[in-house]
């Protein structure tokens, strides 16, 4: 961890050097319906990590696309060290010595290493692949920057941090000296951050520029020179670590003041609804990705399970609603619905808000009444007798749509014109508003901005007070810890620890979830 | 990613890079040797000479390089992430443009233009699914109705009025040169006659392999090993595959995803298109309508079987093509045969998946083998009507025994637009 | 309400009607290169098409073509594509003309029970590519097609005269259907109307009922578009993909009835094929919705009809086969662009609404997956 250092000082020892790595003027990008960019000043030191932070939504990943040229602003300059570019593609990018390395993996599972890194930019001749002088190349700018890479295997086998890693080098495999990392730590626990973060410590050292885009406030404030914040789409201050707290961060990012996530008093009963006993899910080989789990949610309680993405917790949900076959047995309310089909566990009232909600949570293309009825089929009022009630259906959307304050101009549209928000609190609608017993969230504020995920929380807690019990799924430590009234964690699809949302820290979670070690107050 | 079509899902075998040469070409071998005892064992007890004559393992040959062919074009779509069911219109022209070349130009000229008619296919293809974004079975379906209604009508102008010609066929063409190794082919034609236990089946499938072999064959053949090279060894493949397995991450590198997703669709066209000119130009001296029979989705299925490998891919034609040239000779006799045949490889295979761990499809696999055996020793010859539909069936019991545990291209079928990366 | 809207309707048309003109355009084009007037050829078609007794052929061709398409659009509501229509109702109707030969009954029974006959020979056929597909994984567009072939194999077993059918006057066909079989038809001053034309139309009543208000039909409709979404809300999917198979393989069942019942009265090698291709294309042209289905049976029934004309003009009527395959390429490429555009102004429409730019979601909405 580097201490900052005082931004006078490096400031003037640039500008009398060096032209700024990246420097962008009045960068505007619309799309239709919506303006990502406005206006964007930024100005990037080189050899520093600058950090830019906003929330979901605010602009952060198409601007990184722009600098990247994947996307080509509508207005506005871009300059890599003091020269005008336009890029036309990602090559040109490339060719200026700009990498990125992306939040969602860019990577082909069924090629190797080697093929990841190479495509685009392969070594030998027009009729000849030369694979070993991309071995060699690869196995050197691993052993430099100490990246651990072994170019041979197939990336679906790679764990998380690994393809991270692999990211890395195929940036610096073109010859990077602007690295541009979006939301890397979003699926890093804290121990991985650490290496991370150690490993930019070598990039910077050896003079690359680090462009760092996270809404982690505390990391940012850990490893950046610089950050800028950008709100709406566009910049609002330039700031330096030393100059901010985290909170006066995060008010430049939100604009007014934090929501907390806090519940306080309980409204645990001792009434089970949810009892699940030796949960095991197979894969195709017969390895266990959900392991022997057991655990019991009673009457108004909230059960967070944390866990690194990928160590069965996607498994577990679709185990619970009967999408994916599972060992064991499942209980809710005293009934054995093990063997029960999706179908008959959502009529016995179990409401799910999936983590990825175009997949599985909407109907892109058909009208949002249709997508208030998904799920509920088969029940009043929706249906009866097998006939879908028209009329009654959409009174019930108009009422979820003024309940969960969904903007939307009527009932009418199709669901892939609402904004991501609103998608998701019509889903959050939807599933609440039948009254469920069980409610299974699976990150059920992704991707959505601060104010919608204020009210998610109020209506999470309101239905927790009226007897609601609730599996909560989150990547957001902070989310779990604030809503949650007990604690698991999750480890290559066992339940390891246990801990008490009053007292653990994120840390200690952190721990707990890549099994590194647990302390005595957080762990089982 | 997963597809948007309705094909099998992606399983646990991994796709790696090809296994070594020599270990592939030994399994093979082991396996033609297993197949060869087999049918040696039905043609002794059954008697149905046929089974491993040369004439049939010529014929076999014949019928399988269009089936081939069609197969290999749509492995080249499908690398690329583009489903193409078309292949069907695509032979159709490939057809009729080789007949209408090899009538006013000779019969390599005729081979050309049957690839060229094929690409224009593809490339109409191409269009409609990488630029314009159109399902992909939707757009292969258009271009099966739309081919021949193409063929027909040029047929109308063009071909009527010549002599031998109309609207449903041309007149006569010309067909390229043919080759026989003339003292192996005598040789092992004296070691076939004599009919012991599978040397003679050995020396009539061989001797079928080299006697009236067409250049045509011989160019398609190779196009095999130019495919693996190709597309795992050269820079060019290595991207036309990312853009089939991840067209995001291809994006993100600079690769220009359209341009290798048209290239390789036309590419796939001009195989359908060969396709077809060796149906018009050497399976037959003449274009007719309908020639091609359903083999471009036969071709499919053998990419299917192949587990979207061109080796894998070639064994799989090899097998159609044997089931087609057995009921278009002695039909009746060699087909019931066929039945002893099936029921000796389908008891082996079931084994084998038992083994395996597979029970569910080991099951389904031995109670076929008996059902055949059963058919095998109830009837005395299937009839006429029947035998036709050999290769359909077989296509049909391939897919259904096999299709759970291949692996297709990531993205295949994936409506790709750029700039569209989350 | 928002049904009727004019703009939803003009958005729905403009794709056909797009694909019509540029094939007109294009089908010139070809005309001229060869040779000929395209102005001549349109418009002896017209006037060809639109005498009585040829629009009697056309209602009549397109009685079977609006129950191919249907039966196609089942599936394709459910992102299946069932190739195999053609095998599925010439095996129906040959079934059904060896059973209805064989028995006597009184009218209405004899008519339900060849009608039955078809409809269940035809689910059948396609159930077995349907529970290949679940089963098995094997891909439904080659199942059926392989289908088509035995199918025609099996038919060309049973039309031999040893086995059903005989042999009368050069063409070999299974024995004359009794008169009680005879379906009534409608006489009108071109000629007769096949009756059958009204049980099409119920057909595709039935078609939109079940699709846009049962439960059934939602289940239907949520899986073509999402199949994970349609999991989590409880879907069988395995069943529904049977269960689709089978109604459209049904309905496939009843192609060959308007004609069997209506004309030739038995089933013979000059027995009309092809007719399940024809209703893919229709589908396709019709966006799979019973009205404009409707039309565009029609709309390819004028075209078969007319283009017989053209012969006596000289000009090679195998044109209109080119038209046709036009149409429906145009019209997959048109309902795309169309489709996109719509989405977009969709958003554009509601972020104004709105009052100003929310918080960006993704900016294209294809549905092959961007977050």
């Amino acid at each position: 961890m580097t201490a900052a250092q005082p931004p006078e000082a490096s400031a003037s020892e640039a500008a009398g050097t060096r032209p700024p790595a990246v420097r962008l003027q009045g960068i505007t990008k619309r799309f239709p319906g919506v303006v990502a960019n406005y206006d964007v000043d930024l100005s990037v030191e080189p050899g520093t990590v600058h950090a830019l932070c906003g929330e979901n939504g605010a602009g952060k990943s198409t601007l990184m696309k722009i600098i990247y040229g994947m996307q080509k602003p509508d207005e506005g300059t871009i300059e890599v060290e003091g020269k005008h570019v336009t890029f036309h593609s990602p090559s040109d990018a490339i060719a200026v010595g700009i990498g990125m390395v992306h939040q969602h993996f860019k990577l082909a599972d069924n090629f190797t290493v080697l093929e990841n890194v190479v495509l685009g930019s392969e070594p030998g001749g027009p009729f000849r692949l030369d694979v070993e002088a991309a071995r060699r190349r690869i196995t050197e700018i691993s052993d430099r920057y100490g990246l651990d890479v072994d170019p041979d295997p197939l990336v679906q086998h790679l764990g998380v941090g690994d393809r991270q890693r692999v990211e890395i080098l195929k940036a610096l495999y073109r010859g990077a000296r602007i690295l541009i990392l979006d939301e890397p730590t979003a699926v890093l626990v804290p121990q991985e951050v650490d290496e991370l973060f150690a490993a930019l410590e070598e990039l910077k050292a050896e003079g690359l520029t680090v462009l760092f885009i996270s809404h982690k406030l505390d990391e940012v404030l850990r490893v950046a020179d610089r950050i800028t914040v950008i709100r709406r789409g566009t910049t609002v201050r330039t700031v330096t670590p030393a100059e901010v707290s985290s909170r006066q961060l995060a008010e430049l990012m939100v604009g007014s003041e934090l929501p907390s996530p806090q519940t306080t008093e309980s409204t645990v009963t001792d009434r089970p609804v949810l009892t699940v006993e030796n949960l095991t899910v197979r894969d195709e080989d017969g390895r266990a990705l959900v392991d022997d789990v057991s655990f019991t949610i009673h009457a108004g309680e909230v059960l967070g399970i944390a866990g690194v993405e990928g160590n069965g917790q996607a498994e577990l949900v679709d185990a619970i609603m009967g999408i994916r076959k599972a060992e064991g047995r499942v209980v809710l309310d005293g009934d054995d619905v093990s063997h029960v089909s999706t179908r008959h566990r959502r009529e016995a009232g179990v409401a799910f808000i999936p983590e990825d909600r175009i997949r599985q949570g909407l109907l892109l293309e058909a009208p949002l009444w249709e997508n208030v009825v998904l799920g509920h089929q088969t029940s009043v009022p929706n249906s009866r007798a097998g006939l879908i009630d028209r009329r009654k259906a959409r009174a019930g959307t108009s009422q979820v749509v003024k309940d969960y304050d969904v903007r939307t101009p009527s009932i009418d549209v199709t669901a892939s014109a609402l904004s991501g928000g609103n998608q998701q609190k019509l889903i959050v609608g939807r599933e609440m508003s039948g009254n469920p017993r069980l409610l299974l969230a699976a990150h059920p504020t992704r991707g959505v901005d601060v104010g919608a995920q204020a009210a998610i929380w109020d209506h999470l807690r309101r239905a927790r007070a009226e007897g609601l019990a609730v599996l909560l799924i989150s990547a957001d430590l902070d989310e779990l810890i604030g809503l949650s009234d007990s604690l698991r964690v999750i480890l290559r699809g066992r339940l390891v620890a246990e801990a008490d949302p009053a007292t653990v820290t994120p840390e200690d979670l952190g721990a707990a979830m890549t099994g590194a070690g647990a302390r005595t107050e957080g762990a089982a | 990613m997963t597809t948007a079509t309705a094909t099998p899902p992606p399983t646990a075998t991994p796709d790696v890079e090809p296994p070594r040469t020599r270990a592939v070409l030994l399994r093979a071998l082991a396996l033609a040797v297993a197949a060869l005892a087999v049918l040696s064992v039905t043609r002794v007890v059954s008697g149905a000479q046929d089974l491993t004559s040369s004439g049939t393992a010529g014929a076999a040959l014949r019928l399988a390089i269009p089936i081939m062919l069609a197969g290999l074009a749509g492995l080249w779509s499908e690398r690329a992430g583009v489903v193409n069911i078309g292949l069907e219109g695509m032979m159709v022209l490939g057809t009729w443009c080789a007949a209408y070349g090899s009538l006013h130009f000779g019969p390599w000229a005729g081979v050309l233009a049957g690839i060229l008619g094929g690409a224009m296919g593809g490339l109409v293809h191409a269009m409609a699914t990488v630029t314009f974004g159109v399902d992909h079975i939707v757009s292969g379906v258009a271009l099966n109705l739309l081919g021949p209604g193409v063929a027909r009508f040029l047929s109308s102008l063009l071909f009527t009025g010549s002599e031998g010609g109309g609207v449903t066929q041309s007149p006569q063409v010309e067909q390229p040169a043919t080759f026989t190794v003339p003292w192996l082919s005598d040789a092992l034609l004296s070691v076939e006659r004599r009919r012991t236990f599978l040397l003679s089946d050995t020396a009539g499938v061989l001797r079928g392999l080299v006697t009236d072999v067409s250049w045509v064959t011989v160019l398609a053949v190779l196009l095999i090993p130019a495919s693996i090279y190709v597309l795992w060894r050269t820079r060019f493949g290595l991207r036309l595959r990312s853009c089939g397995e991840n067209p995001y991450a291809a994006e993100s590198l600079g690769v220009n995803v359209y341009l290798y997703k048209y290239l390789a669709v036309v590419i796939s066209g001009g195989l359908a298109g060969l396709g077809g000119a060796f149906l018009s130009l050497v399976a037959t001296n003449i274009y007719r309508e309908a020639q091609t029979g359903g083999r471009g989705f036969i071709g499919l299925a053998a990419m299917i079987f192949g587990n979207w490998r061109p080796g894998g891919l070639a064994l799989g034609a090899g097998l159609f093509g044997f089931t087609d040239a057995l009921q278009l000779r002695q039909g009746e006799t060699s087909v019931h045969a066929l039945f002893l045949a099936l029921a000796i490889g389908l008891g082996l295979f079931g084994v084998w998946l038992v083994v395996r761990r597979r029970p569910v499809a080991g099951a389904l696999s031995l109670v076929l083998a008996a059902g055949s055996l059963a058919l095998f020793t109830l009837t005395d010859t299937v009839p006429a009507q029947f035998t036709s539909a050999t290769p359909y069936v077989t296509t049909l019991l391939v897919l259904a025994l096999a299709s759970q545990r291949l692996r297709m291209p990531a993205a295949d079928g994936l409506i790709y637009r750029k700039g569209t990366a989350k | 309400m928002s049904r009727l809207d004019p703009r939803r309707i003009g958005a729905a048309l403009v794709a056909p009607v797009m694909a019509f003109v540029t094939a007109i355009v294009l089908s010139s084009v070809v005309l001229l290169i060869a040779g000929h007037a395209p102005t001549t050829a349109f418009r002896s078609m017209f006037d060809f098409g639109t005498q009585p007794d040829n629009m009697v052929n056309i209602l009549n061709k397109s009685a079977g073509y609006y129950l191919s398409a249907l039966a196609v659009a089942i599936g394709f509501r459910m992102n299946l594509f069932n190739i195999g229509v053609d095998g599925q109702y010439r095996l129906a109707a040959m079934c059904a003309a060896v059973v209805g030969a064989a028995v006597t009954l009184p009218g209405p029974l004899h008519i339900a029970l060849i009608v039955l006959v078809a409809v269940v020979v035809g689910a059948v056929w396609a159930g077995i590519a349907g529970a290949l597909k679940v089963y098995r994984g094997v891909s439904e567009v080659i199942s059926t097609i392989m289908l088509n072939y035995i199918g025609t194999a099996i038919v060309a077993f049973m039309l031999t005269p040893q086995v059903f059918a005989e042999l009368e006057n050069n063409i070999v066909k299974t024995p004359e259907l009794d008169s009680s079989a005879w379906f009534p038809g409608i006489t009108t001053s071109g000629g007769e109307v096949y009756g059958f034309i009204v049980v099409s139309a119920l057909v595709g009543l039935g078609y939109w009922f079940l699709l846009g208000r049962t439960r059934f039909g939602f289940d239907l409709r949520a899986t073509g578009m999402s199949e994970p979404a349609a999991v989590a809300s409880g879907v069988d999917v395995k069943r529904m993909v049977v269960a689709s198979m089978l109604l459209s393989g049904g309905v496939a069942g009843l192609v060959g009835m308007p004609i069997l019942l209506g004309a030739s009265h038995s089933y013979g090698q000059d027995f009309p094929s092809g007719m399940g291709f024809t209703g893919i294309a229709i589908a396709l042209l019709g966006r799979n919705h019973p009205i404009g289905v409707g039309f565009a049976a029609i709309l390819w029934g004028f075209l078969d009809v007319s283009n017989q004309i053209l012969d006596l003009e000289g000009i090679p009527k195998e044109i209109v086969t080119i038209m046709q395959g036009i149409i429906v390429l145009a019209v997959v490429v048109a309902y795309e662009v169309v489709r996109r555009w719509r989405i977009n102004a969709e958003q554009r429409r509601v972020a104004a609404q709105l009052g100003g730019p929310q918080a960006p979601s993704s900016p294209s909405t294809s549905p092959a997956g961007v977050a």
